[in-house]
């Protein structure tokens, strides 16, 4: 667009202009829009497919961590009751009416249950208590209710009950992120740390980051000198190589996994093996499945080729003239290596322990299999919430946390290496 | 041998589908088709054998049988998202208590239940308790625990204190990953009577008594989740002895010949029910199919091929033979009166109730160290 300072410019100079007489800058300008317009509509299939399957479902998804209005929606009366008192100062007849009420209602279309569950997310018996109530809702017989109902269950009267219904009123909440950090409530509504047997996630997300970690360290290990072979030999031994790295890529994790627990469970291929030879007796058999070791060599063997690739794609572009170079220029196979060849595959070596340790932070089937107790991750239980236990604002809340922690280990790497030295192929 | 029982079975099914497709010709074409959740495994081939194909070859109707590691799980997620495939869900007690208080569910009216022959109504001849709001039980099945009596040459195991004393009876237990049954298990392991266990269950002594004895043997543990895992894990030598439904073990050790003996001492006994979601896209089609398949005679045929009891007690006399012809079914079913010594009836109040809270529980339990 021509701006104030143009058109003096242009008007000193004469402007320029194309043969029908529009400036050349407009012009330009119109022509390059155009261009870009073309490349969106060619692109547009694609954003909106990411958009509608992608963007949108994670959002919605990720919303329901802070939107719960469960309670809201089907306790409209004492929802607003609460929003308007201060139920550690007042918790006179009105509330109990609009409680009464309320559950009445939410009885007779069957949602009380519903209601109790979301209550029952933050103080644990709240379903039964609820549940037992609204059976037997119909014996209160007009007011005064709050005797009545304090007489049909005690609990009616716990304060920790009604701070946590005010915070259920609300539709939104933070009180899932609270429980995905570990935290609770306590009676009077401040925050404070989870009893011990409840903490949990805490410590299963520093599980899962420091499984991904040592899993992207030994793929690290295994993949290195692997995809230096395959870059260096001639290729029709490399290629064979290649293939032998891509037909585990090809297999279904499944089959892979589920083969790893043949071999390696206690009465598996390789326990038979060494007692047969003597090296281990009956009784000592190694128990490689079903805790944090099944979890960490299975994952690393489904893993490896997402660090070979990369990795063998940087060193194919590294000349051998280099290090050739260093060694006729005295320097021993070491240095060679370390200040030469090293440094030109670090785009590869970030590009692979990315790679890996962000799939591995998210993964749950093979934890799911062979990690026994001790080698669950916290995909494990974002699966748990989503699938079982269906608190799916949990489900959320942990899911949006370790999305956040991706996020910030990619923006810390992007300081440390840089992303631009990062090349996936 | 088994070649031969797989084609005397098949022969019967084989003229009926024809002679069911004579009939379809002069029909017209308003065969539907639903969608069939059950647990996988043995337990689905019996209701696949006992109720899907004869109501196929008399109906024309379709059935899609899917296995899920527990049927319920799937309903709710789909009835809150809006968009219900499944028609009928075998689930537990617990389970269709909870979600028909959620409202998750479509009530079913027992009056329009098949009567038994000899004409009682449906509501006095299924077992108490075997009808709710919204569900028709089809089996009474059971917890057990058991072992491969291959790995005990001496003493072998006899009650369920057995199941947590690794020093007298080395080797890895397999236990089902979940808080129902292993803290009932765990209790009545623990000197607890059968009849005090919910009482203590209800109180947070009780449920730290439960875990307290599950800590002694939680590093032995192989954990599972599927139905179809335990024998498996028997199998493969994996474990010594395994929690199980019973009807998997009688599966593997009749049916497959592996040495596993069933220890019917603390068995927690459940019902399994046929549900329908709300809003189901083959809503009457799925009720035609449940009324057909808790008749009298489809329950006692189901019995044929594992050995679930029928939640029907005019079912009881039809029960005969396992389907290889000798095996007396009576005997291994969890209600004979042998196996239900010190048995423990699932509460499945307690279950809809406390559910979620004791299973937040165990899984704070199973991840810490």
């Amino acid at each position: 667009m021509p701006t104030a300072t143009d058109t003096v410019a242009a008007g000193d100079l004469g402007p320029l202009t194309t043969g029908d007489g529009t400036p050349l800058k407009t012009a330009l300008a119109r022509a390059t829009r155009r261009a870009r317009l073309k490349a969106l509509f060619l692109v547009a299939p694609l954003l909106l497919f990411v958009i509608v399957t992608f963007a949108v479902p994670i959002g919605q998804m990720l919303y329901l961590s802070i939107y719960n209005p469960v309670f809201s929606d089907n306790m409209p009366r004492l929802s607003s009751w609460l929003r308007a008192h201060d139920v550690t100062q007042v918790r006179g007849e009105d509330a109990f009416k609009a409680l009464v009420l309320d559950l009445t209602e939410a009885r007779a279309n069957r949602t009380h249950a519903q209601v109790g569950t979301r209550i029952n997310y933050e103080r644990t018996g709240a379903t039964s208590l609820f549940k037992s109530t609204a059976r037997k809702i119909k014996r209160i017989k007009g007011p005064p209710y709050k005797d009545q109902l304090l007489a049909l269950n005690e609990e009616w009267g716990e304060l920790h009950l009604w701070t946590v219904m005010t915070r259920a009123a609300a539709p939104h909440t933070a009180a899932f992120y609270a429980q995905a950090l570990d935290l609770s409530y306590d009676a009077e509504g401040d925050i404070v740390r989870a009893p011990e047997n409840r903490r949990i996630y805490g410590h299963l997300f520093l599980r899962t980051l420091l499984l991904s970690a040592l899993v992207a360290g030994l793929c690290l290990i295994l993949g290195y000198p692997a995809a230096h072979l395959l870059a260096s030999l001639p290729l029709k031994y490399s290629n064979l190589l290649m293939v032998m790295v891509l037909l585990p890529f090809w297999t279904s994790l499944l089959v892979r996994t589920t083969s790893w627990i043949t071999l390696l469970q206690s009465q598996g291929v390789l326990n038979d093996m060494l007692v047969s030879v003597g090296i281990l007796s009956d009784n000592g058999r190694l128990e490689l499945m079903y805790n944090q070791w099944g979890t960490v060599i299975a994952m690393t063997h489904i893993m490896l080729p997402f660090m070979i690739l990369p990795l063998y794609s940087v060193m194919k572009t590294v000349p051998k003239d280099f290090v050739r170079a260093a060694r006729s220029l005295g320097a021993g196979p070491v240095t060679a290596f370390l200040r030469v060849y090293l440094p030109q595959t670090v785009p590869g070596i970030g590009a692979g322990i990315l790679l890996v340790f962000i799939i591995s932070v998210g993964y749950y089937i093979t934890p799911a299999l062979v990690g026994g107790s001790s080698g669950q991750l916290i995909s494990n239980q974002i699966a748990f919430h989503m699938l079982q236990s269906l608190n799916w604002g949990l489900a959320a809340a942990l899911g949006a946390l370790l999305l956040g922690g991706v996020i910030l280990l990619y923006w810390l790497y992007d300081r440390l290496v840089g992303v631009d030295n990062m090349k996936l192929g | 041998m088994q070649e031969k029982t797989k084609m005397t079975a098949f022969k019967p099914i084989a003229v009926a589908t024809l002679a069911a497709g004579l009939v379809l010709a002069g029909q017209p074409a308003t065969a539907g088709e639903i969608t069939v959740v059950s647990w996988g495994g043995a337990y689905t081939k019996s209701q696949v054998e006992a109720y899907h194909k004869p109501w196929m070859t008399q109906t024309g109707h379709k059935i899609k049988s899917v296995d899920a590691p527990n049927p319920a799980a799937p309903i709710k997620a789909q009835v809150k998202a809006g968009n219900v495939s499944i028609d009928v869900a075998d689930v537990e007690y617990s389970d269709a208590v909870r979600y028909c208080d959620e409202g998750l569910l479509e009530t079913i009216d027992p009056s329009v239940l098949p009567p038994a022959p000899d004409g009682t109504p449906a509501t006095e001849d299924f077992i108490e308790g075997a009808l709710t709001d919204c569900a028709v039980a089809n089996i009474v099945w059971s917890t057990v625990f058991a072992y491969d009596a291959a790995k005990f040459k001496g003493a072998e195991p006899k009650t369920i204190a057995d199941l947590f004393d690794v020093k007298k009876f080395p080797g890895k237990r397999g236990l089902r990953k979940g808080a129902k049954p292993n803290l009932e298990m765990a209790l009545m392991a623990d000197g607890v009577p059968a009849a005090e266990v919910y009482k203590l269950l209800t109180t947070d002594a009780g449920v730290a008594r439960a875990f307290k004895k599950l800590d002694t043997i939680k590093k032995h543990v192989v954990w599972w989740e599927a139905g179809a895992q335990p024998p498996q894990l028997l199998a493969d030598g994996e474990v010594s002895m395994t929690t199980a439904y019973n009807g998997r073990i009688f599966n593997a050790a009749i049916g497959e010949d592996k040495p596993f003996k069933i220890v019917w001492d603390g068995q927690v006994l459940d019902f399994d029910l046929f549900v329908i979601p709300k809003g189901a896209p083959n809503k009457d089609l799925a009720l035609e199919f449940i009324k057909f398949a808790t008749d009298t005679q489809r329950l006692a045929d189901q019995a044929k091929y594992i050995a679930y009891g029928p939640a029907r007690k005019s079912s009881g006399k039809l029960v005969g033979l396992y389907q290889d012809g000798k095996t007396q079914m009576a005997p291994h079913m969890p209600t004979a009166a042998a196996n239900m010594g010190n048995a423990l009836v699932n509460n499945f109040e307690f279950w809809a109730d406390r559910d979620s809270e004791l299973n937040e529980r165990f899984n704070a339990w199973i991840a810490s160290n």
